[in-house]
């Protein structure tokens, strides 16, 4: 495991600070799109409903409502295509896998917002 | 043919220029050690004898002891010969690193014991079909194997009918492979897509 460790570090060049987050939270990820020759940054708002695996392979997921459609991407933590990641909301939630929302819609779907909470604040 | 020992580390994903995900095999790869030099004069063809790993003398039979003893080494796990070894001439104990022989972008054939299944069905081990609805009477055999054969002629079942039995735990190559990076501080080369064998299991790597 830990020559994979190695690996991983040899291999990333770039280390982007990406704020910590998680589950429930709202973020704004900015990530390169590559049309032919032409680069250009592209970013999705919407919940984290999943962060999972560790090290290189490790990925989040956002979930957002667009034109009444739910769509989810899976970005990777190490991908170079990631600009940046903003967090916008932390959300209030009980569990860390969030798939009960692809069945909510509307006013069900949301996630409530939680505030700052003292001494207990943890990033 | 030119080649390594190695050891299967683990699996791991690498983004490559154009930021795209691959998914990899990271292999300890040597240094092997030259155990034997076979020469057309002695022995009707060129090839050389590489051991790598470690291994208990008291586990090691005398015979091969003595054997590592001549090309002064400790006694090693696996010993393997590649016939026409042609980038390097090498001399008797001399160690050979992964980056002498791979290079990035190279093609190569990784050789392992793919991982034991146990007792598997024909569906798993030979890729049989199953039957395919589980509804409309088919009780309880939709992974059954079907006819084996036909009836009195020819009375029995002909040698090699593929049937449920021990599946895994043999020797497989995968054939063009690419190599990806080779990282020689830690004598370390990945290679993309997967290998057979489990984590610590030894790995041929040919070139």
């Amino acid at each position: 495991m830990d020559l994979i460790k190695y690996v991983h570090e040899q291999l990333t060049q770039d280390k982007k600070a990406i704020p910590a987050f998680r589950s429930g939270d709202n973020v704004v990820v900015n990530y390169k799109i590559i049309e032919g020759d032409k680069e250009r940054i592209q970013s999705f708002r919407g919940d984290v409903i999943q962060i999972k695996g560790h090290g290189a392979t490790k990925t989040f997921t956002v979930r957002k409502i667009s034109n009444g459609v739910g769509v989810e991407r899976i970005f990777p933590f190490a991908s170079p295509n990631i600009v940046d990641v903003t967090l916008v909301k932390r959300g209030k939630v009980r569990r860390s896998r969030l798939f009960y929302l692809r069945s909510l819609v509307g006013k069900k779907a949301r996630i409530k917002e939680r505030k700052y909470t003292g001494n207990k604040e943890n990033s | 043919m030119n080649g390594l020992i190695g050891k299967k580390i683990g699996m791991t994903s690498i983004y490559d220029s154009a930021g795209r995900s691959v998914a990899c095999t990271v292999i300890e790869a040597g240094p092997c050690v030259v155990t034997q030099v076979k020469t057309e004069d002695t022995d009707g063809y060129e090839a050389l004898q590489l051991g790598f790993g470690e291994a208990k003398t008291k586990n090691t039979s005398n015979p091969l002891v003595g054997h590592f003893k001549k090309a002064g080494t400790d006694p090693k796990r696996k010993v393997v010969e590649f016939r026409n070894f042609n980038i390097l001439a090498k001399e008797l104990g001399e160690t050979i690193r992964v980056d002498e022989v791979f290079a990035e972008g190279d093609k190569v054939s990784a050789v392992g014991v793919s991982k034991g299944k146990g007792f598997q069905g024909v569906v798993k081990r030979h890729g049989f079909g199953g039957v395919g609805e589980s509804t409309h009477g088919q009780h309880n055999r939709l992974r059954a194997p079907g006819s084996i054969g036909a009836s009195s002629y020819p009375s029995k079942v002909i040698k090699g009918m593929r049937m449920a039995g021990r599946d895994g735990g043999r020797r497989v190559k995968v054939k063009n492979l690419r190599v990806l990076k080779v990282l020689p501080e830690k004598n370390l080369i990945l290679i993309k897509g997967a290998i057979p064998g489990h984590k610590g299991a030894l790995i041929i790597i040919e070139k």
